[in-house]
């Protein structure tokens, strides 16, 4: 178990294993998506209420999920990082902050495009846009801390407490964003409203969901490669592969 | 000889993926004094903070009395006195005012003996001037007032004579002389060339790797 | 455990107290921060300023005034209150202190509650005095007014417990000010909030001791979790210089 936990922090090791596996993610990954996209944008139904442009939710829906449970993946790792100190778990959370806030900027952006047929304008302070806004700030927060200490170790380990204390938070920023909704604007028109969603809507969505999960597992390789090789430079297996791969 | 207060094993410690030192082991035995020695940028300081306690991003074991040096945290530290390049000593309160605050996280003295241990410094009449208008000489002896009621067995001391003119630095070497017939352990860094009978060294530098 | 430390010498066996160094710690601070009363009186002054500029920036009529009145007044002492943080541990980094007060044998966590304890009763507290005659201008009337208190007095020590986080790891960083700004506004908005949502209704007449009770709730969430990870993230800071 103790050997297998070590095998699991060593990068030498990591990088291995990501390149065997990431040409199944890149692939398996575009299949899915490219398959839900289809589904969902050609075939899928008209939404009664909304016409077509109901179809962006096939990307808002999914960048938006994934934004979140990234911050969760994160959260993890900073555990990871803070209490076993292994290398691979900052690497991870170093590697994915900034897919994170690519994917809620993305997530935000066809939100606002979305808002402008169905409310008329391209930002109403709705309680999901605003919890996505105030995600995107905490992802903000951890690149800037993360790139303003020079020391690698302190950094993450920074990166690390800095994440935890927003994880803690994001439940607390939900709950009084959505209270805060209810406070200031009537119940207006939900975005995805689910449970009424019929099969021909949510399977679409979900092959769409589960193909931006293997796409973002192949990023977050390719970007802990590179980061690896970035750490690693000194060492002997680095220089090896180097060279090899100039020879 | 006596058992040894603090024990580095295979101390290796890299700042900005330059090794500083690397297989570094030794023994801090009571009374003694230690000088870590070497040109600047060998990482003396780094060392200290990392005997301190301050300082964790290192590999290797240290031990204290024998155990492993974090399963005996509090111990350690009611038991160790760190003097940095930073003294801790605040330029809006007074001496006294600074040398009471200093000490209150570690045993109730009185205003008496922190009055005293400030003349023994050279401070008599100076107890109640804000710190500062004093000169960085006297600055630093307010920090050194501790170790004339420190009863902690282990001192780790950074540069202390930075400052000090000649004859506090007599003082100081007398009192570290003392301090190891006494039973304490003193760790020192220091440019002043210090020399006392006994003094034990560790060298750093040349912090090339040779192993590889 | 070896309880013969050092055969020379007597060990060192019983020390200060928890409380006691807790108190040193705290008495310290205020000690320094009333030889600089210029220092205690800035994030006030500031306050009024921010104030100062709703009415000038954006309207002066009594209706809009009453209306975001409190709103006006909670982010101005939010941003009080951000501004006043960087100073927490700031000045003790530079002199040394808080490398003694780190290698302290009590749990850092207990006096990094208390700085922070005192960092509130030298910058928070005034603002909650001072809010009642910032109300006054901006024409909230007596109920609100005594809601508004009341929400600062319980959400002010949420934000120093807060911001002491993203002091401790900020420390010793470059632009080290507007970074802490940047960490920890969006984890103030939950408070702000509240903070402001209590305010209005109350104004609408609906009532508030169950905002109360969750806005109390966070101060005892931010009271048992943020001294940790400030005593974290110091260590880390630490670590680093």
């Amino acid at each position: 178990m103790w050997q297998f936990f070590h095998k699991l922090g060593s990068p030498k090791w990591f990088y291995g294993i990501a390149t065997r596996f990431m040409p199944w993610l890149l692939a398996s990954g575009l299949l899915l998506l490219a398959g839900g996209l289809a589904w969902g944008l050609a075939f899928a139904p008209a939404d009664y209420l909304q016409g077509n442009s109901y179809r962006i939710i096939f990307i808002h829906v999914p960048t938006a999920f994934l934004a979140q449970s990234m911050y969760i993946m994160m959260a993890v790792a900073a555990v990871v990082t803070l209490v076993w100190r292994m290398k691979l778990a900052d690497v991870f959370v170093k590697a994915v902050a900034p897919v994170g806030l690519v994917f809620t900027f993305l997530s935000l952006f066809t939100g606002a495009v979305w808002g402008k047929p169905t409310w008329g304008t391209w930002w109403v302070w709705d309680a999901r846009l605003t919890s996505m806004l105030i995600l995107l700030f905490l992802y903000g927060g951890v690149i800037a801390l993360d790139r303003a200490i020079n020391d690698e170790k302190s950094a993450a380990r920074a990166v690390a407490v800095l994440v935890l204390v927003g994880v803690v938070n994001i439940p607390i920023i939900k709950y009084s964003v959505n209270w805060w909704n209810t406070l200031h604007q009537p119940a207006t028109f939900k975005l995805t409203e689910k449970p009424s969603m019929p099969v021909e809507m949510w399977v679409p969505l979900l092959l769409s969901v589960l193909g931006l999960y293997l796409l973002f597992g192949w990023l977050a390789c390719l970007r802990m490669k590179t980061e690896i090789l970035v750490r690693e430079q000194k060492t002997r297996w680095v220089k090896d592969l180097v060279m090899a791969g100039r020879g | 000889m006596s058992e040894p207060l603090l024990q580095a094993v295979n101390l290796e410690c890299e700042r900005d993926t330059r090794l500083l030192f690397h297989n570094l082991s030794f023994s801090i035995l009571p009374g003694t004094v230690t000088r870590v020695e070497g040109p600047n940028g060998t990482g003396k300081t780094t060392l200290l903070r990392i005997l301190a306690g301050l300082n964790d991003a290192f590999s290797g074991d240290l031990l204290w009395c024998g155990e492993p040096r974090s399963h005996l945290r509090e111990s350690f530290l009611r038991n160790t006195l760190y003097l940095g390049h930073r003294p801790g000593i605040k330029p809006l309160l007074t001496p006294l005012e600074n040398l009471r605050a200093l000490m209150a996280g570690r045993r109730r003295v009185t205003d008496d003996t922190l009055s005293q241990a400030l003349a023994g410094t050279g401070l008599a009449g100076f107890e109640h001037v804000p710190c500062r208008n004093l000169s960085a000489g006297q600055q630093r002896r307010v920090a050194l007032a501790r170790l004339l009621i420190a009863d902690e067995p282990l001192w780790l001391l950074d540069e202390v004579f930075t400052a000090i003119d000649a004859g506090g630095v007599k003082a100081i070497e007398a009192l570290l002389q003392q301090r190891a017939q006494e039973g304490g352990a003193v760790l020192v860094t220091t440019h002043h060339d210090l020399q006392l009978p006994g003094m034990q060294r560790i060298i750093l530098g040349g912090g090339e790797r040779d192993d590889n | 455990m070896t309880t013969d430390v050092r055969p020379g010498l007597k060990p060192v066996e019983s020390g200060v107290g928890l409380f006691p160094a807790m108190a040193a710690v705290f008495m310290r601070d205020v000690r320094v921060a009333f030889r600089q009363r210029q220092d205690l009186l800035n994030p006030l002054l500031f306050f009024i300023m921010v104030v100062t500029l709703f009415p000038l920036g954006v309207s002066p009529e009594v209706e809009f005034l009453r209306q975001s009145g409190a709103g006006i007044l909670w982010v101005a002492a939010l941003l009080s209150v951000l501004l006043s943080l960087d100073h927490l541990f700031r000045h003790d980094f530079d002199d040394g202190t808080l490398e003694q007060l780190v290698l302290q044998p009590q749990p850092l966590f207990a006096l990094v509650l208390a700085k922070t304890v005192a960092h509130w009763i030298l910058t928070g507290l005034p603002l909650v005095v001072l809010t009642p005659i910032l109300g006054i201008m901006v024409h909230l009337d007596g109920n609100s007014i005594a809601i508004l208190c009341l929400t600062l007095l319980i959400g002010t020590p949420v934000l120093s417990l807060i911001g002491s986080i993203g002091a401790a790891l900020t420390l010793g960083l470059r632009s080290a000010g507007v970074l802490l700004s940047l960490l920890i506004i969006p984890l103030y908005i939950p408070v702000l909030i509240f903070g402001t949502g209590t305010v209005a209704a109350a104004s609408e007449g609906s009532p508030v001791a169950g905002y109360l009770a969750l806005m109390g709730a966070f101060l005892v969430l931010a009271l048992t979790l943020a001294p940790f990870a400030s005593a974290a993230a110091l260590r880390i800071s630490l670590s680093n210089s």
